[in-house]
Formats: structure tokens, C-alpha cells, sequence
């Protein structure tokens, strides 16, 4: 059997999305980003939005999504994007309008945007990467990092007296009335990359439904920052993260 | 809805001016001495007849950058504040500028600096016309003087944020927003529908790529200074353009005057009064009301500079534009400032003095 045998569509098991245009990414390897931008051009395309959506990107690792994903997109300032969205999707209501965010800008800069459009029942989705840590900036304290957590700006650990304690924004969210699914998800393995597709999926389907505002968090890694191999990253992922970042719905109306 | 005549308040009038002019958005957060501008909106309920959207958001940051994702989607889309939010807002017009996001931006200024005062003030020029936010970046900045100003400037501030791709800002103040006069609304304007938009705004990012068109993409990083600085070169050659033509201005008796008084906004109006009170005291003084902060009608009073033995600039603040005056008149001729601070509107006789002295 020679190689040209085998490379036929019928036997194609896995592809580049369509919409994931192959410019090579700046992700570090093992970094959770990557796989979250493919499942976001995988489920856009699957839907049929691509002509009928605008994404709306962040300040952080994520300021160049816009890059690799074909669709419109709007660059937002530092935690403003839920505010940008907002606008979008109450202009042009048929339009699949979603904002995709880290952790310092979600949950720290821009607290009162997030927290605001939810609770109004955007019908938008926020997809939140938390990872813990600042990357773009390289390592520092995020309003998600972990409790003895150790980044630039708590070399010695995270101390609640000094730092004070992680901010579980996703919690804060599930307790709104404008929000319609609420979910934690991660993708370090097979099994939970397909469990957060059926999430962002879902999280879109309402937002185009018009069912209210949606809050996708995804339980990241992030190897360079937190200085692990990409797959000490995943086991440090599993051991810490997810034992306190419990994966699940907390809401769905 | 035909032109119909009102008497309204300033902010009043900039609220259904925006309904009228085809206005689809409007995103803001109450502040004195503006709040009239939401509370009217809210009041007519535009959603339900023309179609626009208002939004009461969270703080003046939300409602900026609600201008930018409307702005940035081919919409036209509006906000208004008083100095302390607009000082809020300032990122986000500096992030319009860089990503050439157009959008309409009302300051109804009050007394500074911090919280200050909520009665009116022109403190707020330097913001205006230097960028208080970060970068190089120029904003069209127009200055109404009187209620129906305010009403036209609505439109007219959305023309040319959609001609230059750029945020354009009305500098009022608390007089003109609070003050009821006779206005004539202009008739009612459709707002443009989406196939318009699509044709007229190329640029937006508003879902439409993907097929039927190249994708859109709004943003102002770029991580190449060679690139950035070829972005930075084509703002500079566009608000060169501008410069040359959207220069607005007003000339009352300054064709044999010998002392031009420069204001802007309510000082101008106040100061048309000192004008005809001097007249009529026998010294030949006129007034020069520069419409448009930026671009500033430097020209024009370099040209007056040339006939005139004197200029006083009025303001209601400690000295600002007549910076700008100086420069333009170029030291042909003593250009003084009077001003009044902290919300105190300066009275016609003040300024006939501060003239009188001039010609001393």
C-alpha cells in the first residue's frame, strides 16, 4: 500500500476545519488555546454562522485570534469585550456574536463588563480561558491563580492575606438571572475536548435562540507561565485545577 | 414627521435630533448636567418606531466601548457624558482613532478638575482637541453655542465620523445642555438598512464575511513598528485632510473690527453680548466663534490677527484655547484671556472690562 493509497478523503479521520485558516499560531506548545480556537471554527462552520457572525477578541494571549479563525472580528480593549458584544449582537440581532477572554481580562479588568452583560441577558457567549495566570505578560498573579500558587508577582505563593483569595467569577455567574448556561469545561484530554464542543456548541445554539447571556469557562494550561513540560501541564491541570475548578454545568435554564 | 419647531433643552434636543438623523444606537450612563439626554430617549421609546436601541450601561467605559462594537459594525452609534465620564472614556476613543472606528461622542461639561462641580465649565478643551487618550490621534470636535446646534450637530457629527472613520466629539457645556430654546428638528431620516451598511461601510465588522466579502477585522495592535508606523502615517495624512476641510467658524462684526473677542460654546454667546454693548459704547469690537475646536480655524484669525490690535479670548476655564489663538495669530497681535473657573458663568459687563483693559 503506498502513501497515495492511504491519503483519500474516505479514510480522512480528522481535519483542519474550514474556517481555521492555517496561519501558524503564537500559542506556546500544550497551551489550551490552540484547541479551544479549532473547536470554536469547527462549531461555527458545523451551525452554518460563518457569514453571520462577529467575534470579538481580548487583550491577553488571545489579542490575535482574529488571525486564525475566518470570520469578523473586533479587537477589544483590556476586559471590554462583553460591553463590545453587547452592542454587536443588540444591533444586529441574527448574528452569532461571542467574546473570547483569559482570565486577568474576564475576571479582573473587566469584572463590571462581564458581569453586567450577563446579568442584562445578552444573548451572547462569553468563552472564558482560565489558566491561572497572566501569559501575555509573562506569568503573573491572575485573579484565578490558585491558593500557594507561585507566578512572577507571588514568587513565594499565593497568600490570601496579602493577595486575596481566587475570584470563581463562573459561580458568581450561574447566581444571575440573565444567565441561561453556565458551564466549566476543560480540553486536556479526548474525552473533555468533546465535552467542551457540546458546551460551546450548546452555548451558542441558545445565543442564537435568544435564551439569554452564556458563559463557556475552559480550565486551561498554560505550560510557558507556569514554567511545566505540556504534559506536566495537563497533570498539574487535573491534580490542582480541576479540584478546585470543579468541571460541569452549573446552570443550564 | 416633517421639520417641526420645539422649545426644547439642549439635552433634550440632542436626543431627538439623534432619532431623527436615522440614529440606531444609543449606549450612555447618567451624569449631571446631561442626564436629560438618556431620560428623553428613555421617555420616546425609539425602539419602537425607528428602530434604534438604547442601552443604559453600566459605567461611562461600557458605554464607550459599546460605541466601538456598534461604531465598529457600520452603526450609527452614540454616547454622551459630562467631563468626569468622558476623562473615563478616553482609552476607548484613543482604541476608535487607532482601529478608525467612527461614532458620535456628547460632553455636556461640567466644573473640574476631579468630581468639581456639576455647574458648567469649557475646562475639558485640552481633552477634547489633544487626545486625552493615549497615542497620536486627532478627534473632530464641534462646539455648539446654541440649542439648535445641538440638534444639528447630531447629524452633522455623524457625517463626518463616517466620512473619516473616526470618533467625532460634540463639546457642550452645562448651559447649553440646560437651557430651553426654540428648536426646529430636521425631518426624519430613515436609518440606513443593513444591505446600505454593507455597501457604504465595506470596512465593518459585522458578520457579513465569510463568502461575501474578505473577513473584517477591527483592531489597533500591530506588533511590527514598520507597520505601525505606516498605520500611524495614514492617520496623520487623514487628519491633514480633515484639517483642510472641516474647518468651521463664525464671524460677527469683524470686518472693521478692532478688538476680536475668540470664544466658543456658551462664552461666545455671552460674549456677543459684550460685543454689542461695546458697539454701542463706540469701540468696534467683534466676535470670533471657532465652530470646530479641532480642526481650529487657525487661518482665519491669523488673517484677523493681521487688521485687529488686539484679541481677547473668553473661556470658562483657566486658559486653554487661547493657547491655540496664540499660536495661530502668531504674535501679530496681544491676545489676553479672561475666564471664569469652577462653574461660574462670567457676565456680558466682566468681559466688556477685561476688553476695555485690552485696548489699554
Amino acid at each position: 500500500m503506498t502513501r497515495e493509497d492511504i491519503i483519500k478523503p474516505e479514510n480522512l479521520v480528522c481535519t483542519r476545519p474550514e474556517l481555521l485558516n492555517g496561519t501558524q499560531m503564537h500559542y506556546c506548545p500544550g497551551c489550551s488555546h490552540g484547541v479551544v480556537h479549532k473547536l470554536v471554527a469547527e462549531i461555527i462552520g458545523e451551525m452554518g454562522l460563518a457569514g453571520r457572525c462577529i467575534g470579538v477578541s481580548p487583550v491577553g494571549c488571545a489579542v490575535f485570534a482574529y488571525r486564525y479563525i475566518d470570520i469578523d472580528w473586533q479587537e477589544a480593549a483590556h476586559g471590554r469585550a462583553p460591553a463590545v458584544a453587547t452592542a454587536c449582537k443588540r444591533l444586529w440581532p441574527d448574528r452569532l456574536v461571542f467574546t473570547y477572554q483569559g482570565d486577568g481580562d474576564m475576571a479582573c479588568i473587566g469584572t463590571a463588563e462581564t458581569l453586567h452583560a450577563l446579568n442584562r441577558g445578552e444573548n451572547i457567549t462569553l468563552i472564558f480561558i482560565n489558566n491561572a495566570i497572566y501569559g501575555m505578560t509573562g506569568g503573573q498573579m491572575a485573579p484565578t491563580t490558585l491558593v500557594g500558587q507561585k507566578t512572577a508577582t507571588c514568587p513565594y505563593g499565593r497568600d490570601p492575606e496579602i493577595h486575596g483569595w481566587p475570584l470563581n467569577i463562573t459561580e458568581l455567574a450561574a447566581k444571575l438571572e440573565g444567565t441561561a448556561y453556565v458551564t466549566r469545561q476543560s480540553v486536556h484530554n479526548v474525552a473533555a475536548i468533546r465535552r467542551a464542543k457540546r458546551a460551546l456548541r450548546h452555548a451558542f445554539e441558545n445565543s442564537m435562540a435568544g435564551k439569554g447571556s452564556n458563559l463557556v469557562e475552559i480550565v486551561s494550561t498554560c505550560p510557558s507561565g507556569w514554567k511545566l513540560s505540556p504534559i506536566k501541564a495537563n497533570e498539574w491541570l487535573e491534580e490542582h485545577m480541576l479540584a478546585y475548578y470543579k468541571p460541569g454545568d452549573l446552570k443550564d435554564r | 414627521m416633517n421639520d417641526e419647531s420645539l422649545l426644547l433643552k439642549g439635552n433634550e434636543a440632542i436626543a431627538r435630533a439623534a432619532i431623527r438623523c436615522g440614529c440606531d444606537g444609543y449606549f450612555g450612563y447618567p451624569i449631571t448636567p446631561q442626564s436629560e439626554v438618556l431620560e428623553t430617549l428613555a421617555e420616546l421609546r425609539p425602539w419602537e418606531t425607528t428602530g434604534m436601541v438604547v442601552v443604559q450601561a453600566e459605567s461611562e467605559v461600557a458605554a464607550i466601548n459599546m460605541i466601538y462594537g456598534g461604531g465598529g459594525t457600520g452603526k450609527r452609534v452614540m454616547t454622551s457624558s459630562s467631563s468626569i465620564g468622558i476623562a473615563l472614556m478616553q482609552e476607548t476613543i484613543s482604541y476608535m482613532a487607532g482601529a478608525e472606528i467612527p461614532g458620535l461622542i456628547v460632553n455636556v461639561q461640567r466644573g473640574g478638575p476631579g468630581l468639581g462641580t456639576i455647574q458648567p465649565s469649557q475646562a475639558d478643551y485640552f481633552q477634547a482637541t489633544r487626545g486625552g487618550g493615549n497615542g497620536d490621534y486627532c478627534v473632530p470636535v464641534l462646539a455648539p453655542a446654541s440649542v439648535q446646534e445641538m440638534a444639528d450637530f447630531v447629524d452633522l457629527g455623524f457625517e463626518l465620523a463616517f466620512r473619516y472613520r473616526n470618533p467625532v466629539m460634540i463639546l457642550s457645556d452645562g448651559v447649553i445642555g440646560q437651557m430651553m430654546e426654540k428648536v426646529v428638528l430636521p425631518p426624519q431620516k430613515p436609518r440606513r438598512t443593513d444591505e446600505q451598511i454593507a455597501r457604504e461601510c465595506p470596512w465593518a465588522a459585522n458578520g457579513l464575511g465569510h463568502g461575501k466579502r474578505p473577513c473584517n477585522v477591527l483592531t489597533s495592535v500591530e506588533l511590527d513598528p514598520v507597520v505601525m508606523e505606516q498605520r500611524n502615517l495614514h492617520l496623520q495624512r487623514k487628519y491633514a485632510e480633515i484639517s483642510t476641510n472641516e474647518v468651521r467658524c463664525e464671524e460677527v462684526l469683524c470686518a472693521d473690527a478692532d478688538y476680536i473677542i475668540v470664544a466658543f460654546g456658551s462664552a461666545a454667546r455671552i460674549s456677543h453680548k459684550a460685543v454689542e454693548e461695546a458697539r454701542r459704547k463706540g469701540i468696534r469690537a467683534g466676535l470670533f466663534r471657532p465652530v470646530t475646536l479641532w480642526p481650529f480655524p487657525e487661518k482665519e484669525i491669523r488673517r484677523l490677527a493681521e487688521s485687529a490690535k488686539g484679541m481677547l479670548v473668553v473661556e470658562m476655564n483657566a486658559g486653554q484655547m487661547v493657547l491655540d489663538v496664540r499660536l495661530a495669530a502668531e504674535n501679530r497681535v496681544p491676545v489676553t484671556h479672561f475666564g471664569r473657573q469652577g462653574g461660574i458663568v462670567p457676565s456680558p459687563d466682566e468681559i466688556l472690562d477685561a476688553l476695555r483693559q485690552l485696548q489699554f
